[in-house]
């Protein structure tokens, strides 16, 4: 292998597709070599075997503080600060997650289902009292992923307009960077007050649940874990959300299986396997590790590709097709290894409500421009569509 | 068949109570694995094993 390393952006080619970089390496390489934005160079791992040996394997190291990525040019990155667990190792990361796992069963994610369908039903008669058409991100796919985790941080309803907003700003790629921290700081802001205002008066939510909790994590720590799941949270499912819809309408033969409830929850997996959402995630080797026949050197940076894996033709046949009835188990749309997503249970009960109440409310629901002028979200770090205009028969 | 979950390991990622809640819980408190049943039935062997591969961050085993 002498080819130049891999650069990144890897090049998307259209909404529901592999990278084509990850695409063409699927028929002779699981690894190669890449170039990170920061000037160092580390590997792409695409086929799933290899994907998730790296990310169960504890000599992969999570530390942001060690890792390159495809969108950070910056040289150096602060280690995460007390509370951001997502980029900690063991033992810090199990401290503040075990802190949160018990609000995240999937018993207690079942609980909440009611609420999400009542916030889905709001959503869908302001919708329909505005007529067709409409724009299904903002509508529906944004705000229900939103107030969903209000609801679950306990986030008064007073206080819920102006996070959400902050919130929105935050993500918007037409915003300046400067705008973007200032959002952020903004949502922090909230989230601390909400913070001091738990820490008064406890309710039965989770930002009070984990001040009893840890009288010892800090306000800080507090703050900034609720910021993760928001961070987290907000983004991926609004966009499965809205993709979702999209791979729905491209392919409407696989509606009934949506709406049909004896067969959404597979539907559902189906979908978080398709969907190229999350482009991949890093880890840094700690050692010298040989990995399918290379030799990652201590130090380099191994992005794994999620969609990749979620393609790998040993594992799912004819994987590049939506296929509602086929067998889904060990898909990585959650990651793997002691990472794996926290909020899953909860994402896969909104999308499991949201999705079918659409359909089921507008039967019809169709694209309102032609496909190719859906406006892709190419630029940003998590994938799917800006907009999504859509209509129905009023 | 017998089952064995590592508590310590667990992660709380659920995904074995969404593949076998006959056989797999969580604890109210910290959502960790709790087995309903260290023996389960013959029945259930397979999705058992299938829990077991599943589990993200390897804390859980089967022996025939
Ligand atoms: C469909 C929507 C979602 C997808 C596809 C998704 C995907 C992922 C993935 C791939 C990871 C692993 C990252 C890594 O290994 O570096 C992750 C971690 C995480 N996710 Fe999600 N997620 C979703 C929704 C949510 C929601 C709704 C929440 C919470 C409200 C959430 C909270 C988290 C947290 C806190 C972590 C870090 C866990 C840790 O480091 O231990 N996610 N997610
Ligand atoms: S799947 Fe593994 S990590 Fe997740 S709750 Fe079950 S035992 Fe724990």
């Amino acid at each position: 292998m002498t080819t130049e390393p891999l650069t990144f952006p890897l090049t998307r080619t259209g909404p529901f597709d592999l990278p084509a970089e990850v695409l063409a390496m699927r028929a002779d390489r699981p690894i190669t070599r890449v170039r990170y934005p920061d000037g160092r160079t580390g590997w792409l791992v695409t086929r799933r075997a290899a994907v998730r040996a790296v990310l169960a394997d504890p000599r992969f190291s999570a530390r942001q503080e060690l890792r390159s990525t495809p969108f950070n040019t910056a040289a150096e990155t602060p280690p995460a600060i007390p509370g951001m667990f997502i980029g900690m190792d063991p033992p810090d990361h199990t401290h503040y997650r075990r802190l949160l796992t018990g609000q995240f069963t999937v018993r207690r994610m079942r609980r909440l289902t009611t609420r999400v369908e009542q916030i889905a039903a709001e959503h869908l008669d302001l919708m329909a009292a505005a007529g067709p058409p409409a724009d299904l991100v903002p509508a529906y796919a944004v705000p229900i992923p939103a107030l969903v985790i209000c609801e679950l941080l306990g986030i008064q309803p007073a206080m819920r307009e102006p996070f959400m907003q902050a919130t929105a700003r935050m993500s918007r790629i037409d915003a300046a960077l400067e705008e973007k921290q200032r959002a952020m700081a903004e949502v922090s802001g909230h989230i601390a007050e909400m913070v001091r205002h738990k820490r008064a008066e406890p309710a039965d939510d989770l930002l009070s649940g984990l001040i009893a909790d840890g009288g010892r994590l800090t306000d800080d720590e507090v703050t900034t874990m609720a910021f993760l799941l928001l961070g987290a949270g907000f983004d991926t499912t609004a966009n499965m959300l809205g993709l979702g819809t999209f791979a729905l309408l491209s392919n409407p033969d696989q509606l009934p299986a949506v709406t049909d409830p004896a067969t959404v929850d597979n539907a559902v997996e189906e979908l978080l396997r398709y969907l190229p959402i999350i482009p991949g995630t890093i880890r840094s080797a700690l050692e010298d590790i040989e990995l399918e026949g290379v030799r990652i050197a201590k130090g380099e940076s191994v992005m794994v590709s999620i969609p990749g894996a979620n393609r790998d033709p040993e594992h799912f046949a004819d994987p590049d097709t939506l296929r509602t009835a086929r067998d889904t188990a060990g898909h990585v749309a959650f990651g793997h290894g002691v990472h794996q997503c926290l909020g899953q249970q909860l994402a896969r009960v909104e999308m499991r409500v949201a999705l079918p109440a659409l359909f089921r409310r507008f039967p019809d629901l169709a694209l309102a421009v032609p496909p190719e002028q859906v406006p892709l979200r190419d630029d940003m770090v998590i994938g799917g569509v800006h907009a999504l205009p859509v209509t129905w028969g009023a | 068949m017998r089952v064995q979950a590592d508590r310590e390991v667990c992660i709380g990622a659920g995904m074995c109570v969404l593949t076998l809640p006959e056989v797999f819980d969580q604890d109210e408190d910290d959502g960790r694995v709790v087995l309903r049943t260290p023996e389960p039935a013959p029945a259930l062997a397979q999705r058992a094993r299938e829990a077991v591969a599943l589990c993200p961050s390897r804390a859980l085993s089967a022996a025939p």
